[in-house]
């Protein structure tokens, strides 16, 4: 690796040496600056512009010169419902059924997972032997990709898998799990949680580690009770690291679509559709391409990510200014 | 409830174990099993032959039948056990068998043919772990392909990024120049816009640049990243200035001062980088989705979910290919998980 690194950095030397000399040091630093800005504003910056101009223009053309002006008629059709809580009655039937598929996954997923791995690190906070080898254990499955993991879990899950097996085996009968859409939407969940889980597991201990044993030794000598500790002083002191903890699976729950699409498909029907899931299928998958609907639903999920981004930054600001 | 914190707040005193410590190390044993079944189950089942697979209930080992050589016969027969009549209890090799019957042969005779029904044989098995669902990929599918693809998104794609976001982590933490505040912001504002909200217009910028159905249309949108350019650029401030000025003063060029001093003291923060650049190419799916449409530009996961979709599970050559698909991540875990675990509770894994 060396080998090929230093000639290419002798070379890169002969221009950025020219350069120094012409602008000086201090200006040298756009220099320095430039590979990574041409890419976040290609790639970053442009797109969220470009973005608005395909959410109000329509038609199956990817170029922008070529797609007429709709106006806010794709945000029309989006938001077009006489009742939002029942997707039928939506013109864009498919747009609301993900909206609520994610904002009920949301809840379930974020809710058990910050449940679970704040047990899990209360647990691992503990007097334990071999905490690092446990650690790493519940920390794994977040290393496996999103297919991976689905398919593990598909194999298991599957008609013939192993769980129907031993369901028959005490007697209770096998079940089709993901021809089910109530069974399905329960282990999309499941398998998001377990792949998931051990991040978050992680920094709920590195939080809970942060809390000085004085303060707990203080409360022994007190004599307070071990849910009294619990409320007063774990709870208190861990809130900060909570609340960026469950901001962080916010955001990325919303943008759930790896693991569940290669699980369930969005299926049975559109039982496990989200909302990326319904974008992807809008602008790429299917025929007509209807870009214009794919991105005015980005910026509907943009706003939602953009809003609980600045949650996160300002209680990460505060945590570390505190 | 006060109960079930007490034992989650106590710690364990000296000498015998507390109730609520058996309870701990149930709920860690519990999630050993959890964890590293599913996976461990996966690697077991994928050793199993296509008949073992469609077994159900399903066996834990894999097994296959035993073969037999018998004198005579060219190829080796498969092995039986006789449970009823004259040659109960002897060991026999099947030579034909058609409609509930089968013809046999026992090696200590083995001119004398036997006709026994199916139900006479118990078939003799041992644990045997099959290597064709993987010989098979390599055969039927185009396996190194999709292996190279991922392999040369991964490498290059972290390469890039570990160098640009080096540079501009420099450029924003030891040089004083006027914007630099403005693009910090900017830098902050990129880590709003994940990019699974601005597919579309990704999508056209990629198609113009002629980087549609090409592995760089995965590598070049993703080498620059703000959470790179924030870890580097912590750790570089904590590098003195002195050693900056002194090199200054023995004439190096700011570029070299760059590559001979800056990166080599930043080793550690790099190291982390890198690991979790390449875990994050090689598990990358949303954006190759999108871009690679075309079977021989596939990197292993676009592969993995093409074929788990199509009609016929082929279930055999899918369990090989996942766990040729998770090893090398496995063993990055193995040799590198402390680093691994730093760096993602530094960086909130993005």
């Amino acid at each position: 690796m060396l080998k090929i690194l230093t000639p290419m950095m002798r070379i890169i030397e002969v221009p950025m040496l020219a350069l120094q000399r012409k602008i000086g040091i201090n200006r040298l630093a756009w220099a320095f600056l430039l590979p990574n800005l041409v890419l976040f504003g290609l790639f970053a910056f442009l797109p969220v512009i470009l973005n608005v101009f395909y959410a109000m223009t329509g038609g199956d053309n990817v170029l922008l010169a070529d797609r007429p002006d709709v106006g806010m008629r794709n945000f029309a059709q989006l938001l077009d419902c006489s009742n939002h809580f029942d997707p039928n009655s939506c013109r864009e039937d498919k747009f609301w059924r993900a909206v609520w598929n994610t904002i009920w996954f949301v809840v379930l997923q974020v809710g058990f997972m910050v449940g679970f791995a704040l047990l899990t690190a209360l647990i691992l906070n503990r007097d334990i032997r071999a905490r690092g080898f446990f650690r790493s254990v519940f920390f794994f499955p977040v290393l496996l990709s999103p297919v991976v993991v689905a398919l593990v879990w598909k194999w298991i899950l599957q008609r013939e898998g192993v769980l129907n097996a031993f369901l028959d085996w005490t007697g209770a009968g096998g079940i089709n799990w993901l021809v089910d859409a109530q069974w399905a939407f329960g282990w999309s969940v499941f398998i998001s949680v377990w792949a998931h889980m051990g991040f978050y597991t992680l920094i709920l201990l590195a939080g809970l580690q942060a809390i000085p044993r004085d303060v707990y030794d203080a409360a022994l000598m007190d004599r307070a009770s071990a849910w009294r500790t619990f409320r007063r002083i774990t709870l208190p002191l861990l809130s900060p690291t909570m609340l960026v903890v469950l901001i962080l699976a916010l955001i990325k729950g919303v943008q759930t679509f790896d693991e569940i699409y290669a699980f369930t498909g969005g299926g049975p029907g559109t039982a496990t559709t989200f909302i990326i899931q319904y974008i992807y299928e809008r602008g790429f998958a299917g025929a007509p391409r209807l870009f214009g609907l794919a991105a005015a639903a980005s910026l509907l999920v943009a706003g939602v990510l953009v809003v609980l981004t600045l949650v996160q930054l300002r209680i990460s600001k505060e945590n570390a200014d505190g | 409830m006060a109960k079930v914190l007490s034992f989650l707040t106590a710690t364990r005193g000296k000498g015998r174990l507390h109730w609520t410590d058996w309870v701990s190390y149930g709920y860690l044993i519990f999630g050993v099993f959890l964890m590293f079944g599913p996976v461990v189950w996966l690697l077991l089942s994928s050793f199993k032959t296509p008949n073992e697979l469609d077994r159900f209930p399903p066996r834990f080992l894999p097994y296959a039948q035993e073969t037999l050589v018998v004198d005579g016969y060219d190829e080796p027969l498969l092995a039986f056990v006789v449970t009823e009549g004259e040659l109960e209890g002897q060991t026999v090799g099947q030579t034909r068998r058609a409609a509930g019957r089968s013809e046999v042969v026992s090696p200590s005779n083995p001119t004398e043919r036997v006709r026994l029904t199916t139900d006479q044989l118990e078939p003799i098995e041992g644990i045997a772990f099959a290597t064709e669902n993987y010989t098979q990929l390599f055969e039927r599918f185009n396996f190194l392909k999709f292996f190279w693809n991922s392999t040369f998104i991964t490498v290059t794609a972290t390469v890039l990024m570990l160098l640009f976001n080096s540079m501009a982590a420099f450029a924003l933490s030891k040089y004083e120049f006027r914007g630099r505040t403005t693009v910090l912001l900017l830098v902050i504002g990129t880590l709003m816009i994940p990019q699974t909200v601005v597919l579309v217009p990704l999508f056209l910028i990629v198609t113009e640049l002629g980087m549609f159905n090409s592995l760089w249309g995965v590598i070049i949108p993703g080498a620059a990243t703000p959470t790179g350019v924030f870890l580097l650029r912590q750790y570089m401030i904590t590098i003195p200035d002195e050693i900056l000025d002194a090199a200054r003063m023995d004439k190096a060029s700011e570029w070299k001062i760059f590559w001979r001093i800056i990166l080599p003291l930043s080793a550690p923060a790099i190291a982390v980088l890198a690991i979790l650049a390449i875990m994050w190419r090689w598990n990358d799916f949303l954006w190759p989705l999108i871009v690679l449409t075309r079977t021989e530009n596939f990197t292993l996961q676009l592969a993995l979910n093409s074929f788990q979709g199509e009609l016929q599970t082929d279930w055999p050559s899918l369990l090989a290919m996942t766990v040729l698909t998770l090893l090398p991540i496995a063993a990055v875990f193995m040799f590198l998980q402390k680093y691994i675990a730093t760096g993602i509770a530094s960086t909130g894994g993005k």
